[in-house]
């Protein structure tokens, strides 16, 4: 029915080449006027890069954009928003300090006699917010109002000075379930006016809810196209993670895990993870399993110390423990490798002898300096036994590959000889041949009789190393997997399974 | 301690270059800059005075190199100095000795700064508008301290810290040349350096090494405010005398200067006193050519700007690049990063 029409806009071909990886392979998208399109995909998948090269924050290198049956070609977000295109970002792309209506008329405000005249930007800002349903007064700085509020208003301006296609990535990020379903009003509105509408976001439940169809990228390539009434949340989730779901012939390791180790009793802070039980033993690996959101991050991030629990308790060896910053966590021998590598794992400009010093270094205290040659005793070991590929330890650590730099986070915190290790996206953005290292090494700490925590979203990665996988979904714990339950297909149904 | 590292030489190389200039243009506009007189037993010349005057500046771009490691700031130093001052003279006025007088100051310096370090570690206010708070409310607590008036003093004992000497060496320059060493060998022989310089570049991910970023924040504001305070008191025994409304004026931007002009970077991370102490001295010898080339005093500011943007310049990374390049275009271009089989050799060894 909808395939009769002209499409709102047809991208074909898209392409995008960074160096070392091609972001974006021949995507294409196809975007009929009055819909509402979920582009879905794990992080890295290339959706922030389809959008930015349709709305020309990059150059494409290959493709054709069709909006309304003519051949464009953006060169910058201005330019895009000229042609139609509007993009309303997560982070409210408005300016807080200024009024509702300078907001929404900023850079092109009425005039009156070459001067911008207050009253008429005011009234013309009210009425075109009670077409979206918002009574609120257009003279109030921004600040005074919700997010989402502030959201519908970057999207009144989005529509109103493009009004073809409106790009939604991650609207509902920081909405509360009402201010979603006031969000959700707007779109349907706009879709009624013909608009097409890109929405992206990790909530699979308000991707049923709002969207006609979704086109689903994995590793820059799409995936497949689905008419949303049609397939289910589990089909979705199968095509995101994109594992032939083959029973993978997987020989479960003999013999239990060791002594129970450290125990998380009702552990959960509101509004970012619900209270879970958690119980990791000696030579265990435990899985954490679950969709961009889920509450993976929160967990490890909980459980280290770098968020504060508001309810629960901790125990090591059976004894309660208190572990309110990481730096209490260091010292019962926990050790975390946090998701995002720059900006919380490496100190960019320290060498990378400093770097894998600095966990022990700060355990031990500043006053008792680990001697040089311990120093580089322990960084060469290392760097041996994890094959870091380096110039020199003298060397930046930042100057390193994502995969070296990974591994020296693990040697920084494996010097510190830790009891239970957290891995949180152990493997993102490295290479293959890293991506192996990292996964045996993860198996032979096991063995070795280390308790392990990790988060991934990589499936067959889980599959590979759990022991247990423990299955997150909208930040709470739905369901555990052990032994020969322990398949991706099973990990997909628990994450997709509906909750009744 | 043992004498300079080949990479710590390295590190100074181009602060001892600028300095040797500053020193030549000394000696261009006044030939007998170097000449050194022992007299009434003490030691007089020009040479001496730079290292005299320069004790402030000298003093405060120690902890001042501290807390730009950390990417923080502090403007309150100057302030710092009035209130020390202040605190020093009302001690001694009230009768009591110079010991008493000094403690107190430390103790005043050390509140500022455990003031500073909290609003910056603990409340997380950007340093640079959290010790301006300071920087504007100090001067009036060090009026309060005065009562308004230029507190004077003939304590010897205290005195002796500013215009004094020990044998023949003018105290100030013991005091800073003591002060600057004992910080550079606590900070390096211990691990402090490299943990300051960690949460400089990244505090998050320092945190997450278990590392206490929070106290080693306070710790560096705090000892930014007994510097200031030590430099407080030898300005006030100098003139014996403490002036709220001008002692340590405008001080807090020569210490800022120098740190930068020992090339320490004001986005934190590595640092080196010894850089920024060659830094003040910099400054000072600047000012020695300005007052020793006899040029009317109207021209001292300007002159002395236009200098230090001719050092600056010299530094700045562009010109860096542009020397960098100009040597390295030789007839074979290097590549500028090796293909990694060909680092694995020298990671055999």
């Amino acid at each position: 029915m909808q395939d009769q029409m002209r499409p709102m806009l047809h991208a074909r071909g898209i392409s995008k080449f960074f160096p070392g990886t091609i972001a974006l392979d021949e995507v294409e998208l196809c975007l009929h006027p009055g819909e509402v399109h979920a582009l879905l995909g794990e992080n890295g998948a290339g959706k922030s890069t389809l959008i930015k090269c349709l709305t020309g924050a990059y150059r494409r290198d290959g493709g054709t954009i069709e909006l309304d049956g003519q051949e464009v070609d953006p060169q910058s977000t201005a330019d895009s928003q000229r042609l139609g295109i509007g993009t309303v970002y997560q982070e409210v792309n408005l300016l807080p300090n200024l009024t509702v209506a300078e907001n929404l008329f900023l850079g092109r405000q009425p005039r009156r006699a070459g001067l911008v005249s207050r009253r008429k930007m005011n009234a013309q800002a009210g009425e075109l917010l009670r077409g979206y349903g918002l009574e609120i007064d257009p003279a109030e700085p921004l600040t005074a109002y919700s997010v989402a509020i502030q959201q519908v208003v970057a999207i009144a301006r989005a529509v109103e000075m493009s009004g073809k296609v409106l790009i939604l990535d991650e609207p509902t990020a920081s909405l509360d379930r009402d201010e979603v379903q006031l969000l959700f009003s707007v779109i349907r509105q706009l879709k009624d006016r013909g608009l097409a509408i890109v929405f992206i976001t990790h909530f699979l439940d308000q991707v049923f809810d709002i969207s006609d169809r979704a086109t689903v990228l994995r590793n820059g390539q799409v995936v497949g196209t689905r008419v949303l009434s049609q397939v289910s949340q589990k089909d979705v989730v199968t095509l995101m993670l994109g594992r032939q779901l083959e029973a993978r012939v997987h020989e479960r390791r003999a013999g239990a895990a060791g002594k129970p180790l450290v125990e998380f009793r009702g552990l959960g802070k509101r509004g970012s993870i619900a209270p879970f039980d958690l119980t990791v033993h000696e030579g265990e690996v435990v899985g954490l399993a679950g969709l961009l959101g889920s509450g993976r991050t929160e967990t490890a991030n909980l459980v280290f110390g770098v968020d504060q629990a508001d309810s629960g308790s901790i125990h090591l060896r059976g004894k309660e423990i208190s572990v309110s910053n990481p730096r209490e966590a260091v010292t019962h021998r926990f050790a975390l490798c946090p998701e995002d590598r720059k900006t919380e794992g490496i100190v960019g400009d320290l060498s990378v002898r400093e770097n894998i010093a600095i966990a022990l270094q700060a355990r031990q205290g500043w006053m008792r300096p680990i001697p040089k040659a311990r120093i580089n005793e322990i960084a060469e070991n290392y760097v041996r036994a994890l094959d870091i590929r380096l110039a020199s330890l003298d060397m930046p650590i930042r100057l390193l590959s994502g995969g070296n730099q990974q591994k020296a986070l693990l040697a920084r915190w494996l010097a510190t000889n830790p009891d239970f290790l957290i891995l949180d996206e152990p493997t993102r953005g490295i290479d293959v041949g890293a991506h192996a290292e990292i996964i045996a090494l993860i198996e032979q700490l096991r063995a070795d009789g280390m308790a392990l925590l990790v988060a991934s979203s990589e499936l067959e990665e889980l599959v590979a190393y759990s022991t247990r996988v423990v299955v997150l979904r909208d930040r709470r714990q739905v369901g555990e997997l052990t032994g020969d339950r322990i398949t991706p297909d099973n990990i997909v149904h628990a994450i997709a399974e509906e909750t009744a | 301690m043992p004498g300079p590292k080949p990479s710590t030489l390295k590190r100074i190389t181009p602060q001892l270059l600028i300095l040797a200039a500053a020193l030549l243009l000394n000696v261009l506009v006044f030939p007998d800059f170097f000449h050194v007189d022992f007299r009434n037993g003490r030691l007089f010349g020009n040479l001496i005075d730079v290292l005299n005057r320069g004790a402030p500046v000298a003093l405060l771009c120690i902890g001042m190199t501290l807390v730009i490691a950390t990417k923080g700031i502090d403007l309150s130093v100057g302030a710092v100095m009035a209130i020390a001052g202040a605190t020093a003279a009302s001690v001694v006025v009230e009768g009591h000795g110079w010991g008493t007088a000094l403690i107190a100051a430390l103790a005043t310096g050390a509140l500022c700064g455990l003031w500073n370090g909290i609003l910056v570690a603990v409340l997380r206010i950007q340093p640079i508008v959290a010790t301006l708070v300071l920087m504007v409310a100090g001067r009036g607590v060090a009026q309060l301290i005065t009562e308004g008036k230029i507190l004077t003093f003939s304590n010897e004992g205290l005195i002796h810290l500013g215009a004094g000497t020990v044998l023949g060496v003018p105290t100030p320059i013991l005091i800073w040349m003591a002060l600057g060493a004992t910080v550079i060998f606590v900070v390096r022989k211990s691990a402090l350096g490299m943990l300051i310089e960690a949460i400089g570049i990244n505090e998050r991910s320092s945190r997450l090494a278990g590392i206490n970023s929070r106290v080693l924040l306070i710790c560096v504001y705090l000892v930014s405010g007994l510097c200031a305070a030590l430099a407080g008191v030898i300005v006030a025994a100098d003139i014996k005398g403490a002036d709220a409304n001008n002692a340590g004026l405008w001080l807090e931007l020569d210490a800022i200067l120098a740190v930068v002009i020992g090339g320490n970077s004001l986005l934190g991370g590595r640092f080196s006193i010894l850089a920024s102490l060659l830094g003040a001295m910099i400054i000072q010898s600047v000012n020695s050519v300005i007052l020793l080339s006899g040029m009317p005093p109207e021209f001292n500011l300007v002159i002395k700007a236009v200098l230090i943007l001719a050092i600056l310049v010299i530094q700045s990374p562009r010109i860096g690049n542009l020397v960098y390049m100009l040597r390295a275009s030789g007839p074979q271009p290097q590549p500028d990063t090796p293909p990694i089989h060909a680092n694995r050799k020298e990671e055999a060894k």
